[in-house]
C-alpha cells in the first residue's frame, strides 16, 4: 500500500516539451511511471518521445484517463496549470516549479478552497511510491526500495539524503512526499501525516521540517493525539532571523519559525528529533521495534 | 527584497498614500540643502534596515538645517546596530497627536492575505503583541475581492482607532492594499500612521518588503535591488545570480539545495565552527556555476576552510569535481577545500578530485568536522 499514488496512477505532464519537463518525463517512465499525455498548449495533436500531446488538461484527461499531473511548467504561468487542474477535476497535481510569486499562489489557494484536486507543492521534489513503481516529479531514481517507511519532506534535496540513508540501511519505503519550500503549498506536514495514518502498510513516519512558519508545529499538535510513530528532523538551527534561507518559506519571521520552537512542540508531541540526519536511521528502527 | 525607508515612501506616494515632504541625503551638505529647502523642524532618520532606530540614535530631530548638517555629520558613517548608515531621509517633522499601527502582510498557515492594525503605534509590533496582544486586530481578506468597506469599519471600530478620523484611515487602508496587491510585496507596513495635532492623517514611517518570485513582472521596483543590499558581499553575490547569505563565521559552505545547505550550517556548528555563508547552488548544476560559487566564497576574508557539500539528484557529482577543479586550478585558493559527495556520479566526481589538493571525506559531519579542524590549524 501506498499513499496518494501506485500502480495505477496515470501521469499527465504539464510542460513536457520543455528541457526539464522533457528530461524528468523520460526519467518518470525509466522509474516505471505510467506517463498517458503531454500538454503544451499550441503543440496538440503531436508527440513527444512516443507520449501523445494535448492542447488542455481536460482534453488529455478525457482521451487518456490521466488522474495525476506533474507540472515543469516556468514560474510566471505555473499558476494557471495548477488553476487548470482545479478546474479539469484533475484528482492529483504535482507542482515542481520553483519561483512562483507569492500571490499568484494565494489566488490558487482562494480558486482551490473546497476543490477536490489535491495539489501537493509547489517548490517541491514530487511524490514516489516505490512498491507500485510510480514517481512524479525529479526525485533520482535509485534512491528508493520497498518497505514500510513513509517519508515527508519540506526540502527537496534533504529527501534524498533521508531516502538513500533509509535504503543503504534496509528500511524501505511506502510513498515519499516532497511537500515544497514555498510559504504556501497545497500539502503540509499535517495533510501528509493525516494521509498516511490512514496507510495499515506505513510503520513509521520520517519528517523533515525547516525553519519558517507554523506548519511543523501545527503538526505536533495533531501527532499529540495521534498513535502513529514518527521520527523529526528540523534543519535551519543556525539560519539567522529575517534572512531568507534559499527556499522563499524559509525565513524567521520575529519570534515565529524557529528551528527551537519546532523542536520542542514535536518533543512535547512524544516524536523523537533527530539531531543529524545519519541519527535518523536509529530513531527509525527504534520506533519499528527493531 | 526590502526596500528602504525612503523608497518605501516614493512607492508608497505614487499610490496616494500621505507621505510628509522629505527626500534622502547622502552627505551633511545635502542634508543641510533638503532641509533649508523644507523649512523649519525636521527629523532626520538614518537609512538602514533594522528595527528600533529611535532608541539606537538612528533618528532626531534638528530645529534648522546648521543643526541638521551638525546631526547628519554624526549619523553618516555611523554603526548603527552592525549596519553602516550610508543615507539618512530628511522629513518635516510632524506634530504628532496619535499613533497607529497598519499593515498587510500573508498568512501562511490561513493562506490568505491579512491586514493588521493597533492603536498602539510607534512601537515594535512584536512587542505589543507579546504585552497587549488584545490591542492588535486582525482582518482577513479575501484576496478576490480586496478589503470591503464593512471590514475596514470593523476594523476601525475594533483597534479603537479616532473615530473622526475613520473615513482618512480607511482610505489609507484601501491605499496601502493597493501597494500590497499591485506590487507583489510580502509585507506593507506604517508604523506610526499618525494623526497631527491638526488632523491630518499622515505616514510617517514604512517598512515595505517585496516577493523576490515577482521581480520578472516589478520592473519598476527592480531598480532598487541593487541599491537595497546592504552587505558588500551578498550584493555581489546577488550580481553574480547566486543565492548566497553572508553569516560571518569562518567556514564557506557550499552546497546544492537550500535545505542541504542550511543543514550544512547545522553541522559546521555542531563540529565547532561557524558558517561564513549560506550558498545554494541550486539542482543540476555545472561546472562553471560551482566555479563561479567557489570563487564567490573566497571573496569572504573571514573564510578559513571550505566545505562543499553535495548529495547528487539532478546535480552531478563529475560536474561539481569538474567545476571545483577549474576553480582551484584558475584561481588563487587559499584555505583548504573539503569536498563530501554522494548521490548521482559522486564516485566519478571523487574519483576525479584523485591527486588534487581537495580533501575527500566520507560523510558530510566529518566533512564539517576536517573543515573546522583546519579552519583552526591556519588561524
Amino acid at each position: 500500500m501506498s499513499i496518494l499514488v501506485d500502480a495505477n496512477t496515470k501521469v499527465l505532464v504539464q510542460g513536457i516539451t520543455g528541457r526539464e519537463g522533457s528530461f524528468h518525463a523520460g526519467q518518470m517512465r525509466l522509474f516505471g511511471t505510467n506517463v498517458v499525455a503531454g500538454v503544451t498548449p499550441g503543440k496538440g495533436g503531436g508527440e513527444h518521445e512516443g507520449v501523445p500531446l494535448f492542447d488542455s488538461v481536460a482534453e488529455a484527461m478525457a482521451k487518456t484517463g490521466a488522474n495525476a499531473s506533474a507540472i515543469f511548467v516556468p514560474p510566471p504561468f505555473a499558476a494557471d496549470a495548477i488553476l487548470e487542474c482545479a478546474a479539469a477535476g484533475m484528482p492529483l497535481v504535482s507542482c515542481i516549479t520553483e519561483g512562483i510569486p507569492i500571490l499568484d499562489m494565494v489566488r490558487v489557494a482562494r480558486y482551490m478552497k473546497g476543490s477536490d484536486t489535491r495539489l501537493i507543492g509547489p517548490n517541491c521534489p514530487g511524490i514516489t511510491t516505490p512498491g507500485g513503481k510510480c514517481k512524479i516529479g525529479i526525485m533520482p531514481n535509485m534512491l528508493f526500495s520497498v518497505g514500510n517507511v513513509g517519508l515527508i519532506s519540506r526540502s527537496g534535496t534533504l529527501t534524498y539524503e533521508a531516502v538513500d540513508a533509509l535504503t543503504r540501511n534496509g528500511l524501505g519505503q511506502t510513498t515519499c512526499i516532497g511537500i515544497g519550500g514555498d510559504p504556501i503549498i497545497g500539502t503540509k506536514h499535517l495533510d501528509a501525516l493525516q494521509l498516511f495514518e490512514k496507510d495499515p502498510d506505513t510503520k513509521c513516519v520520517v519528517m523533515i521540517g525547516e525553519i519558517g512558519g507554523s506548519d511543523e508545529e501545527t503538526a505536533a499538535e495533531f501527532l499529540q493525539r495521534s498513535k502513529m510513530k514518527v521520527v523529526g528532523f528540523i534543519s535551519g538551527r543556525n539560519a539567522p532571523p529575517g534572512k531568507r534561507m534559499g527556499h522563499a518559506g524559509a525565513i524567521i519571521s520575529g519570534s515565529t519559525g524557529t528551528a527551537a520552537g519546532k523542536i520542542a512542540a514535536l518533543e512535547k508531541a512524544g516524536v523523537p528529533v533527530a539531531a543529524t540526519l545519519e541519527e535518523i536511521i536509529p530513531l527509525v528502527k527504534r520506533q519499528l521495534g527493531q | 527584497m526590502k526596500l528602504y525607508e525612503y523608497q518605501a515612501k516614493q512607492v508608497f506616494a505614487s499610490f496616494g498614500l500621505p507621505v510628509p515632504k522629505g527626500e534622502a541625503a547622502d552627505t551633511p551638505d545635502k542634508v543641510a540643502e533638503v532641509a533649508e529647502r523644507i523649512g523649519g523642524r525636521v527629523v532626520i532618520k538614518a537609512q538602514v534596515h533594522v528595527g528600533g532606530r529611535g532608541k539606537a540614535g538612528g533618528v532626531k530631530l534638528a530645529d534648522d538645517a546648521k543643526q541638521a548638517r551638525e546631526i547628519a555629520q554624526q549619523m553618516l558613517g555611523m554603526n548603527l546596530k552592525g549596519f553602516v548608515v550610508k543615507s539618512v531621509l530628511v522629513e518635516q517633522a510632524l506634530p504628532i497627536d496619535k499613533e497607529y499601527y497598519l499593515s498587510f502582510t500573508l498568512d501562511r498557515d490561513a493562506q490568505h492575505i491579512i491586514g493588521i492594525c493597533s492603536a498602539m503605534g510607534g512601537v515594535d509590533i512584536e512587542e505589543v503583541a507579546e504585552s497587549h496582544p488584545d490591542k492588535i486586530i486582525r482582518m482577513p481578506v479575501d484576496i478576490a475581492f480586496g478589503p470591503l468597506d464593512f471590514q475596514i469599519r470593523d476594523f476601525i471600530r475594533e483597534a479603537g482607532l479616532e473615530p473622526t478620523k475613520s473615513r482618512e484611515i480607511g482610505a489609507v487602508m484601501k491605499r496601502l492594499y493597493e501597494v500590497y496587491v499591485q506590487t507583489d510585496a510580502s509585507l506593507a507596513e506604517i508604523n506610526p500612521l499618525v494623526v497631527t495635532k491638526d488632523g491630518q492623517v499622515i505616514v510617517a514611517d514604512a517598512k515595505f518588503d517585496v516577493d523576490d518570485n515577482a521581480l520578472f513582472r516589478q520592473k519598476e521596483l527592480a531598480k532598487y535591488a541593487d541599491a537595497s543590499e546592504e552587505d558588500e558581499l551578498e550584493a555581489e553575490a546577488h550580481r553574480r545570480g547566486l543565492t548566497y547569505v553572508h553569516l560571518g563565521g569562518e567556514i564557506g559552505t557550499i552546497g546544492n539545495g537550500a535545505g542541504l545547505c542550511m543543514n550544512t550550517l547545522d553541522i559546521v556548528n555542531q563540529a565547532g565552527g561557524k558558517a561564513a555563508n549560506f550558498l545554494d547552488i541550486g539542482g543540476g548544476a555545472r561546472a562553471d556555476v560551482v566555479r563561479n560559487a567557489l570563487d564567490m566564497v573566497l571573496l569572504d576574508p573571514a573564510v578559513k576552510a571550505i566545505l562543499i557539500n553535495i548529495f547528487g539528484g539532478i546535480t552531478r557529482g563529475d560536474e561539481v569535481a569538474k567545476g571545483v577543479l577549474e576553480a582551484t586550478s584558475t584561481l588563487d585558493v587559499r584555505v583548504p577545500i573539503v569536498v563530501r559527495m554522494a548521490g548521482t556520479e559522486a564516485e566519478s566526481g571523487l574519483k576525479l578530485l584523485e591527486g588534487s589538493k581537495l580533501i575527500p571525506a566520507a560523510t558530510a559531519p566529518e566533512a564539517a568536522k576536517k573543515a573546522v579542524e583546519l579552519s583552526k590549524a591556519a588561524a
